[in-house]
């Protein structure tokens, strides 16, 4: 076990091993995240992942976020337990109609202000379950939501970039 | 002598268009037989469900590896329960009645599974949890939304102090009406929508829903569709248990395995993105062979891959292995008895750590799987140790199946177009996910387009054993046990 943690104390952050077109496009995003999420919210910004319907490939994506790649806790993205300390619902799914009376109670249990990412395609708009009897539709047909990332799924770079949007625009509004 | 299972559907009037494997139309008598011959032990339950006015049963015969289906007519909206035999059948009949309206008569348990009262027209009683009598216990819900990135369901925990009494399981929380969906969608859109059942298994639903696709059309794709499909298949396989080991050894306080495994996960999926062009290799198996070909810098994107994972990977292990304190936490936790699993036919990870060594790809070998050469890992002690032990063998496995596979790539087409408008044609298919076998069966209508579809998920089987796995261990070890199986709550739902 030392030699593995010697290994990843001296041999340099895992991100230096990522392919050139993916590390360019991360740093950009890294910078773009550090101006807007401390113009918003100071230092960080709590997130509450919600599953109203998804088939797990968003949610995939989205625990590849906390990968050493990815790493998003440097930028002060940080997942929470309870949509109580949460600043932003990112939900997933095409809203099932099992799910709806849930999801509602997740956005009343979370304090103002809050945003809402709907992620991915089904998220936009129920995605390949748009017109099945069992779900209501996107996430915005329960919910009001402040941002659509789509994608099936989405990649994790453009989960980020979309949080990123989301803080510029709080931080301009 | 006929085998248990021959004899049963030679009783039956033999459907003419249904392969690769008989479906047979029974009688009520030879229905509750069956039923009877799955009590007892002397065939598995690998599916069952409504169609219409009717519900089919799929048998497996394990020492034979011969499957059959059984199909008996409801015209008065019923059939006799086999969950009052065989309490494997329990959920799914309960499915059957909250999807299809056909009551399962004797069935042990009427209450709704998956239709929680939401629907148009559906039941409206409040769900009744199972009464749990005794001093000094109480009860703790969670869920459906949990505290962690993970699917919604609901668990109502009984426990006396720290230990758990019982578990049970509330489920249906993410039910998207995919089999309704399917109905009147051409072979390609029905794809997309197989491919989404559960997300972590996007490549095995795809392979198994082409393959009875295909089964039912008579056709056989190119031998680089085939090879190509297992390629993905265990890259998909190496994803989801990078995932899932990380995952457990997190649970049991070891975040440094998790980043480790996250590393291994990320490096994998990025090569499937340089292969195929997706990092979960969505879309890429259609009916008839696969969507493209690999890219000309993909095999050696897998081939570095293999040799990044062959170097990291024995450490991590070496760490798993040598750490009392992870192993205090996973050996003798969460066992599952090698008789459960043999009753409920669990496959995967469950089934293999408790001793059932069934595995898809052996039992019916289809190309490329019927000469490349690979074990089937095998462990007897039903705990989240052996589970995870299961998984880091197929690692192994999976890793020497893409060097195979990569080094014996046929060359030609990968696709073969479909023969259009058969109709009445019905097709079956057995696939091994990372997860365990999926079971996808369909009808073609006369239009080319689906007419009834089912898609068995491997959870359905294993879910309940996660409730007995749980009982008399702490509530602080749930977590662990919970990903130690690792069960599809989209791929259950439907
Ligand atoms: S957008 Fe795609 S990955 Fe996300 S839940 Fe829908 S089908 Fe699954």
């Amino acid at each position: 076990m030392r030699s593995v943690f010697l290994r990843n104390l001296l041999g340099g952050p895992a991100t230096e091993a990522a392919p050139a077109a993916d590390d360019a496009a991360m740093a950009e995003v890294a910078d773009a995240m550090k101006r807007s999420a401390r113009a918003a919210l100071g230092r960080s910004l709590a997130i509450r992942e919600v599953d109203a319907g998804s088939c797990n490939g968003c949610e995939l994506e989205i625990h590849a976020l906390n990968n050493p790649f990815y790493d998003v806790e440097r930028f002060g993205l940080k997942f929470t337990a309870s949509p109580r300390h949460a600043d932003v619902l990112l939900v997933t799914g095409p809203v099932t109609k099992n799910m709806a009376e849930a999801l509602r109670r997740t956005f009343d249990a979370t304090p103002d202000p809050k945003w809402v990412v709907a992620l991915g395609d089904c998220g936009r708009d129920g995605g390949c379950f748009a017109g099945s009897p069992a779900i209501v539709g996107g996430v915005g047909d329960v919910i009001p939501v402040d941002l659509v990332v789509p994608g099936c799924p989405p990649r994790p770079i453009d989960i980020l970039k979309g949080l990123i949007a989301l803080m510029d625009g709080a931080a301009r509004a | 002598m006929m085998s248990p299972l021959a004899t049963l559907l030679a009783r039956g009037k033999k459907a003419a268009r249904h392969a690769p494997w008989p479906r047979v139309a029974v009688d009520a008598d030879a229905w509750t037989d069956a039923a009877g011959l799955l009590g007892r032990g002397e065939c598995a339950l690998l599916g069952l469900w409504g169609d219409g006015a009717s519900v089919h049963m799929a048998l497996l015969d394990e020492a034979a590896n011969a499957v059959g289906v059984l199909t008996l007519a409801c015209p008065d909206g019923g059939f006799p329960s086999v969950g009052a035999q065989h309490a494997p059948a329990i959920r799914l009949e309960r499915t059957i009645r909250d999807l299809w309206g056909l009551t399962p008569r004797g069935a042990p348990d009427d209450r709704p599974w998956l239709d929680h009262g939401k629907w148009d027209g559906g039941a409206v009683i409040p769900y009744a949890f199972l009464p749990v009598e005794g001093e000094g216990l109480h009860e703790i819900a969670v869920g459906p939304v949990h505290a962690g990135i993970i699917e919604p369901g609901h668990f109502r925990f009984t426990v006396n102090g720290e230990t758990v009494v019982r578990l049970e399981q509330r489920l249906g929380y993410v039910h998207k009406g995919v089999e309704r969906l399917m109905v009147g969608k051409t072979l390609d859109e029905a794809a997309i929508v197989a491919g989404r059942l559960s997300g972590d298994s996007t490549v095995a639903w795809q392979i198994a829903f082409a393959r009875s696709a295909e089964a039912a059309l008579g056709v056989e794709v190119p031998g680089r569709a085939h090879f190509l499909r297992a390629l993905m298949a265990e890259i998909e396989r190496l994803a989801n248990h990078f995932g899932d080991i990380g995952a457990v050894c997190n649970d049991a306080t070891y975040p440094l395995l998790l980043a480790e495994c996250g590393m291994l996960r990320e490096r994998t999926l990025r090569a499937a993105d340089a292969a195929f062009g997706h990092r979960l290799m969505r879309d890429r198996v259609i009916p008839g062979g696969v969507a493209g070909d690999l890219a000309p810098d993909g095999g050696d994107a897998i081939r570095s891959l293999v040799t990044f994972v062959r170097e990291r990977f024995p450490r991590i292990v070496e760490i798993y292995d040598g750490a009392a304190s992870l192993q205090d936490r996973t050996v003798t936790t969460g066992i599952v008895r090698p008789d459960l699993v043999r009753r409920f036919a669990a496959g995967g990870h469950v089934g293999r750590a408790s001793g059932r060594a069934f595995d898809a790809r052996k039992a019916f070998a289809f190309p490329p799987y019927d000469i490349v050469d690979f074990d089937t890992p095998l462990f007897g002690e039903g705990d989240v140790n052996a589970r995870l032990w299961v998984r880091i063998r197929e690692v192994e496995q999976s890793l020497a199946l893409v060097s195979q596979i990569l080094g014996r790539l046929p060359g030609g087409p990968f696709f073969v177009d479909l023969p259009r408008k058969r109709s009445g044609v019905e097709g079956m298919a057995l696939v091994e996910s990372f997860r365990g076998d999926c079971l996808a069966w369909l009808r073609i209508g006369a239009d080319g387009r689906i007419e009834r579809c089912h898609l068995r998920d491997p959870s359905w089987f294993q879910w309940p054993l996660l409730e007995a796995a749980i009982e008399g261990d702490i509530v602080a070890d749930f977590p662990l046990c919970n990903k130690s199986f690792n069960c599809s709550y989209s791929g259950h739902d439907l």
